[in-house]
Parts: structure tokens; C-alpha cells; sequence
């Protein structure tokens, strides 16, 4: 009698608990202290997007101490400019100890500029633009090593002159090609003018160029001292033709000295810039001391504002600035003045870093899934019930009410675990659904064949219980095991999948071995059956 | 009601007729596979770019879109190794899949710059917010590395799986219960190449799942003739095991219908995002079933016969 008190008071237990997390989701008005722990909605849910993110130390050198602290402050920098962005609960997460940062964006309506917020390293430095003979001087070198080196790039031949690839085919004597002194000058047709200054880039060739500025053979032959940079897109017209900057390569000033940049709206007569936005910087202290000597020592130079390798605007140094303001002016959309001055407000990151993986699911899949989701399991289970009903009579009633609580249960431990609930992990309830009857068709067809042997009802479920038990065990113990290796290797959805299975399992388990076993020994015990309906 | 009582179906004595079908049914899925040079790894496993977007008209400007349009477009700029299908769910609905294997290398990211050649095209198909369904872009390396976890997995899975048998059964149990499983998932992987489907991660886990389910159902079975095997100790291995799988067979035939019911719920009504999963829980659990009564049990019963054979032993009828 003690054991069926225990178990009494277990089953109890387990309920009560299973109420009091699964209740919020169906009653509305609880108190507060009721609702504090939810079941969240996966980002494959509720639309949203996963972002992640893998800090580059390739071009840097630095100790293991210094790449630790260089994470830690990326990912504060990055949630300063989420925070600033304005997107509800984000998750910013560094993985393990690793170099790599995933940021969780929920219910976003552009992705892609949250995309570019995130990815920018936001490096502000101001430059001075090299002198007409350094530039020449540059364009001239890389004239030559491109002309001698072509053979390393191939994806510069369709700037080879054709005139002169010929001459090579034809197998002349080297001396004649020797004497012929004419040059390719592919960096020169690469950047489309013709020895005029200032060179630009035409939008197709961007990539290429870019491509080429990296090579890391091509970079050692950029004369010492000199950056070649790109001026800014202009996003009224991508597809512009851009500048080419050959800036000296240290900088003047950064964005380490920068108090505070806001946007502003140009209030000036000038119809040209009138009522369109542009950032105004203001520098500290020594910022504003800094400013005022690179600005008094440089007058009528052109002074390059920089960010992250792109030349945003290139202004000639009128006047000595001595009060430490500066503004960026130019084609800018609103947007993109906004998330500008985000990023310079939260600082520059503290090395690049790199998007390597990037998941969004869209708010009308999200809701798309989740109304499938629940369509396949109200159908999956109708049939089921019905099923067991029409299979195993009033036996098949009271399994079905145990998977109806099992269900409770899954959601109720996720609740309680504070759990994310994603598509795959709705697979895994429903799969449950299936597999949590399986405990109960193993028992009753142990008690239905013992039955036929001719054994009382009491034995019959007695012993049909205690026997089926093992196989029981055995059969979920092995699917446990996959949920678990799933789950330590499993990414985001996937592992929702392993949970919810693995919490039905044991929830199964428990509903078919105590609950179901409880009933019918209520049902049995009190009365004298002759009959089962089994 | 019933449907399977006092079943004397001979399975055993049948069985090189069932072997016979599975190795056909293995030997097609490889041929598939070795033609097709492998299994269709989604890009979750290969790196790359599937985008799905609603181009509904929005607008009376706006008209259905057609593929080879869009297929034109994205060549134009240099972008021909892409796969382009329409998955017009409903007459009103106009949804794209594009998908690629190609990945950017800097720059914009490619993603973005397919969804911006569409929306400057077709302005009039585009709503803000409803246009991207889903974007996923997976850098080659995560892809690389996302391969090795779920090999690893499907590893540690059955290195688990094989201990935990030898600890609850003989070691011959194992591995006739390894063979069904082996034997499962090779037609499954196999009936997805067939069917053109690719392997991403959720069907990993598919796999995995259908690997423990299979399982599930292969003791059941072992389990009963575990049990039979104490209690009929004259009888031949062969009728003794074909006892157990029939006095199971019932159970299960049972788990294995309502287990196909929510499978086929998932597959029917499930949605997009799951269907592959479903498909290949469908599969799994068929062959999951068949293997248990057809694979694992006549395995058993010839590992038993041939051990029999060479001890001499006479106990037991042949």
C-alpha cells in the first residue's frame, strides 16, 4: 500500500507542475510572478535573424592575451550598436572560447543593413592626400610590375593589349619585343582614364580592383608611405564610377579622439547639399588640439575622412579649425547617416571581422511554419486518438490521455528550462506522439495475449506490465542516446529537435509506466472485473 | 478489435527472398549514388546560398514572374551556376527558390546582391517585409565543418548504440541490429538520390532519429526472442525466432501505423521547411519496420545456425 501512496503522490507532483508552466499559455491575466518563465519562439518561428560572425586576425599580430580581449570587445561593441539599432531581445554570444560571435536578431524587417551595422569595422582616420608626383611615381611602378607579373593574374587579361600578345605568338626574337618598349599599362586601363588625375573605377571593375588591392604580391609593390583607397558608393547610384584616392598611409587623427558624431541636416543656400543629411563629428580635448595643428600646418591640402579603408569625402583644408568639429558630407540616404553615426558613436572594432554564416527566415515563413506546424500535429493526433480508441476500446482512452499529458509535459519542462521553440522541435513532439503510444501498445498486447492464456485480469495486467517494462526501457533507453548525441553535436534548430525528443521519451515513459499502470489499477482494484476492454 | 492475432506467417524460412529484395533495393540507391557522384549535400554541408522570395504581384503593374527572367538576369551578372525553381504553393502566390553553391568571397554579400537585382527589377512584385522568405548563406568553411560534426555524430550515435546492446543482449544482437540500421539509413540516403533530394542538416537528424526508431522496433523483436529462447529450449533457432517475431508482429505493425500517421501529418501538413525531414522519417520508418522483421531477426537465425554448426552441438533441433 506504501508504494501506491508514493506513486500517488509523484503522479500528483508531476501534474501539478506540468499545470502550473503549461497554464500561462492558455490562461490569460495570470500574475505576473506566474508568467516570468516562457516558452520563446525560435528565430524559424517567429522570423529573425542568425548572424554569425568570425573575427579576422590574419593581417594583425598579436599575442593569445591580446586576440582574447580583441573578442571580448567586439562583442560589447556589437551589442552597443544593436542596443543603439533598436532591435527587441538580441543575443550576442561569443561560442565557447573561440574567435567566433553569433548574434541572434529577432522579428528584423532589413536584415541586410542590421548586416552591415554588425560587420563594419568602423575604423575612422583621417588622412592627407599624396602629391601629384608620389601618385605618378606610384601608378608608374605598378604599370611596370603588372606588365612584368601578368601571368600571376588572370583576372586582369581582358586588360592585356591584344597588339602585344600577338607579337608573343608569332614567337618573335626576344631583342625585337625588347626594343618595342611599349607597355601594357594595365593598372592604368584598369582605373579607365588616360594619365588624368583624379582616376576612377568603373562600377564593374570594382571587385576586380578590390581583388587585386589585397593580393598580398601586388601590396608589397605599392610605394612605402602610400594607401590607394576607394571613395565611397554612392547609394542614389551604385552604379557609379568611383574614385581612386592615393592617400599617405598614416593617419593625421582617428576615431579614438572622437567625443561624439550626430547627424545633421544641412540648413545652408547651397542648393546642392541644402536639406540633405550629413554626420558631424566633434572631437575631445586632445582631439580638438590634434585637429587644430594637422589642420593649421596643411592649409589648401585636401584632407581625406576615412572609414574602414573607403574614402567618404576629400575636402581641401581652407582654414585652421581650431574648435575640434568636422563634418562628413556627401550623397548619404538617412539610413545610412543613422547607422553611420552608430557604429562611430560605439567605437571601432578592434579587428575586422568576417560574416561566415548567416540564417534569416522571414516573418510570413515563420508564422507559415508555425500555423503547419500545428495543422500537422492536431491531424497527426486526431488520428492517433482515434485510432487507439477504435483499437483498444476504453485502454486506448486512457493511453490517449497520457500522450495528451506528455504533450503538456514537453511544453512544460521547455517552459521551465526557458527553452527556445523551434520547427524541428514541433517535428519532435509530433513524433513523440506517435512513439508515446508505442509504450502503450507494448503493454497492452502483453495483457491482451495473457488474457488469451486464461489469467485473471489482475495478473494479466500485473505481469503484463512488469514484463513489457523491460522491453520498454531498452527501446527508449537506444533513442535516448541518439537525442543526445544530437544534441551535442546538433546546431540551434537541431538541437531543439533532440530536446523535445528527449523530454517525450522520458515523458512517455513516465506516463506509460506510472500514469496508465495508476488507472488501471484504480479501475481493476476496486471492482471485480470479468472484463477489460482492452 | 484486432488485425493480427495468432499470426504463423514464415518469415524465417523466406528470408534469402527478403535479402534478396533488400539488396536489390541497396544496390539501386548506389548505383544512383555512384552516377550521381555522391549524395546532394544541401549547403548546409558545401557552403553556399538558398534564398526563397515571394514575388506576388503586389500592384496591377505587377505580373507573374517568369523563371527564365529572372535566370537571365542573374547571368548578366555573372551569376550562371544557379538553380532557379518556382514553388508556387497556391494559384496567387508567386515564390522563388534560388539556390547556389557559389560563395562570395568579399564585398557585398551574394545574397544581397540577388535580392537587390530582383527588387530593382521587379518593383511592382516586391512587398517590404513579406519579399525575403528565407536567406541562408553559409560560408565553405562552416559547410566543411558542419560535414565533420554530423559524421561525427552519426559515429558516436551508433558507437553508443552497439554498447549499450552488448551490454543488454549478446554481442551477436548488436550486430545484427547495427546491419538493419546500416541497412536503413543506405536505402533511405539511397531513395533520396534517387528522388533527387539533398542530405542537409535536419535530414542528419532524420537519420539519426530513424537510426533509434529502427532500433527501437529491432528490440522489441530481440527482446521477445531473447525470452522465447529460454522457454523453447529444444526448438530449432529458426522456429523459435519466427515464434517471437510473429507473437510481436502485431505490436509491431501497431506502433510502426501510428507512428507512420503523425510521420505522414508531418509530411502532408508540415510545410516546406520540414518536408524533406518528413519525407525521409517517412521512408525511415518503413524500412525500419521491414528491417526489423525481414533483416535483423534472419540475421540472428543464421549467426545462430552457423555458430550451432560449428560447435556440433545437438540440443537444439536444426
Amino acid at each position: 500500500m506504501k508504494k501506491t501512496k508514493l506513486r500517488g503522490l509523484i503522479i500528483i507532483a508531476v501534474i501539478l507542475v506540468t499545470a502550473y508552466f503549461f497554464l500561462p499559455l492558455v490562461v490569460d491575466n495570470l500574475p505576473s510572478f506566474w508568467t516570468e518563465k516562457r516558452l520563446k519562439l525560435g528565430l524559424d518561428l517567429q522570423g529573425g535573424s542568425q548572424i554569425q560572425l568570425q573575427v579576422d586576425f590574419t593581417d594583425l599580430e598579436l599575442t593569445q592575451k591580446e586576440r582574447e580581449d580583441a573578442v571580448k570587445t567586439a562583442v560589447q561593441i556589437i551589442r552597443n550598436r544593436i542596443d543603439q539599432f533598436g532591435v527587441s531581445e538580441p543575443s550576442i554570444q561569443r561560442i565557447g572560447t573561440s574567435n567566433r560571435i553569433i548574434v541572434q536578431l529577432p522579428g528584423l524587417k532589413d536584415p541586410s543593413r542590421a548586416k552591415e551595422l554588425i560587420g563594419k569595422t568602423a575604423l575612422l582616420e583621417f588622412k592627407l592626400l599624396a602629391e601629384g608626383e608620389k601618385i605618378q611615381e606610384t601608378i608608374d611602378t605598378l604599370n611596370k610590375y603588372l606588365d612584368e607579373n601578368i601571368e600571376k593574374y588572370d583576372y586582369l587579361e581582358n586588360f592585356v593589349d591584344l597588339e602585344v600578345e600577338e607579337v608573343v605568338d608569332v614567337l618573335e626574337t626576344e631583342e625585337e619585343t625588347e626594343t618595342e618598349e611599349e607597355s601594357n599599362r594595365i593598372f592604368t586601363k584598369l582605373t579607365t582614364s588616360e594619365d588624368e588625375l583624379p582616376l576612377t573605377i568603373d562600377f564593374e571593375n570594382i571587385a576586380l580592383f578590390k581583388k587585386l588591392l589585397k593580393d598580398p604580391e601586388f601590396k608589397v609593390q605599392i610605394p612605402n608611405g602610400i594607401q590607394i583607397a576607394v571613395g565611397k558608393e554612392d547609394k542614389y547610384d551604385i552604379y557609379a564610377a568611383r574614385t581612386i584616392y592615393f592617400l599617405l598611409e598614416e593617419a593625421e587623427i582617428t576615431g579614438k579622439y572622437l567625443e561624439k558624431a550626430s547627424v545633421k541636416i544641412d540648413q545652408g543656400y547651397n542648393p546642392q547639399t541644402s536639406g540633405k543629411p550629413y554626420i558631424a563629428l566633434k572631437f575631445n580635448k586632445t582631439g580638438a588640439k590634434k585637429f587644430s595643428n594637422i589642420t593649421g600646418q596643411n592649409i589648401n591640402k585636401r584632407l581625406a575622412i576615412v572609414l574602414d579603408d573607403v574614402v567618404y569625402v576629400a575636402p581641401v583644408i581652407k582654414d585652421k579649425i581650431p574648435n575640434g568639429e568636422a563634418s562628413i558630407t556627401g550623397s548619404f540616404t538617412i539610413e545610412e547617416t543613422n547607422d553611420l553615426v552608430i557604429v562611430l558613436n560605439a567605437g571601432n572594432l578592434p579587428a575586422p571581422v568576417n560574416i561566415i554564416e548567416e540564417r534569416t527566415v522571414g516573418p510570413t515563413l515563420g508564422s507559415d511554419s508555425i500555423k503547419a506546424g500545428i495543422m500537422a500535429a492536431l491531424i497527426g493526433m486526431a488520428v492517433v486518438v482515434l485510432f487507439m480508441i477504435l483499437y483498444y476500446g476504453i485502454s486506448g482512452l486512457i493511453a490517449n490521455i497520457a500522450v495528451a499529458i506528455n504533450l503538456c509535459f514537453i511544453i512544460a519542462v521547455m517552459t521551465m528550462l526557458e527553452g527556445t521553440l523551434t520547427m524541428p522541435g514541433i517535428a519532435g513532439m509530433i513524433l513523440t506522439i506517435g512513439m508515446a503510444v508505442d509504450a502503450n501498445v507494448i503493454i497492452f498486447e502483453r495483457v491482451r495475449e495473457n488474457i488469451k492464456a486464461g489469467k485473471t485480469i489482475r495478473t494479466a495486467v500485473d505481469t503484463g506490465f512488469s514484463r513489457a517494462l523491460v522491453t520498454i526501457l531498452d527501446a527508449n533507453i537506444t533513442t535516448l542516446i541518439t537525442a543526445i548525441v544530437l544534441y551535442q553535436f546538433g546546431t540551434g534548430p537541431i538541437k531543439g529537435f533532440a530536446v523535445t525528443l528527449s523530454i517525450g521519451i522520458v515523458g512517455s515513459m513516465f506516463a506509460s509506466i506510472v500514469l496508465v499502470k495508476a488507472i488501471f489499477d484504480g479501475f481493476i482494484t476496486n471492482v471485480n472485473r470479468k472484463k477489460l476492454s482492452i | 478489435m484486432r488485425f493480427f492475432s495468432d499470426t504463423h506467417i514464415d518469415f524465417i524460412n523466406n528470408r534469402r527472398f527478403a535479402f534478396i529484395i533488400s539488396a536489390l533495393l541497396i544496390l539501386v540507391g548506389l548505383v544512383s549514388l555512384f552516377l550521381n557522384k555522391g549524395p546532394k549535400y544541401s549547403i548546409d554541408f558545401t557552403g553556399g546560398l538558398a534564398l526563397e522570395l515571394n514575388l506576388t504581384p503586389v500592384n496591377e503593374n505587377g505580373k507573374n514572374i517568369d523563371i527564365q527572367e529572372i535566370r537571365d538576369l542573374l547571368a548578366v551578372e555573372g551569376l550562371s551556376n544557379v538553380e532557379i525553381q518556382d514553388i508556387k504553393s497556391k494559384e496567387d502566390i508567386s515564390l522563388v527558390l534560388i539556390k547556389t553553391k557559389v560563395t562570395s568571397e568579399t564585398g557585398e554579400k551574394l545574397g544581397d546582391k540577388i535580392i537587390r537585382l530582383i527588387k530593382e527589377k521587379y518593383p511592382d512584385n516586391v512587398e517590404e517585409g513579406k519579399f525575403v522568405r528565407l536567406q541562408d548563406e553559409v560560408g565553405p568553411r562552416i559547410g566543411g565543418e558542419l560535414r565533420e560534426k554530423a559524421l561525427l555524430a552519426i559515429f558516436w550515435a551508433l558507437v553508443g548504440i552497439i554498447i549499450y546492446i552488448w551490454w543488454r543482449f549478446e554481442f551477436s544482437f548488436g550486430l545484427a541490429a547495427v546491419a538493419a540500421l546500416f541497412h536503413d539509413v543506405l536505402i533511405t540516403v539511397g531513395i533520396f538520390s534517387i528522388t533527387g533530394r539533398e542530405i542537409s542538416l535536419p535530414v542528419v537528424a532524420a537519420l539519426l532519429t530513424i537510426v533509434g526508431y529502427s532500433l527501437n522496433d529491432t528490440i522489441v523483436v530481440f527482446d521477445r526472442i531473447r525470452e522465447d529462447l529460454k522457454i523453447y529450449r529444444k526448438e530449432s533457432y529458426a522456429n523459435v525466432i519466427n515464434h517471437s517475431i510473429n507473437e510481436t508482429l502485431s505490436r509491431t505493425i501497431i506502433t510502426s501505423l501510428t507512428t507512420l500517421l503523425v510521420v505522414l501529418s508531418l509530411y502532408l501538413f508540415g510545410g516546406t521547411v520540414i518536408h524533406d525531414f518528413a519525407f525521409a522519417l517517412l521512408i525511415g520508418v518503413l524500412v525500419g519496420t521491414y528491417s526489423s522483421i525481414f533483416i535483423a531477426s534472419p540475421i540472428l537465425v543464421e549467426h545462430f545456425i552457423s555458430r550451432q554448426k560449428r560447435s556440433g552441438s545437438k540440443k537444439r533441433k536444426i
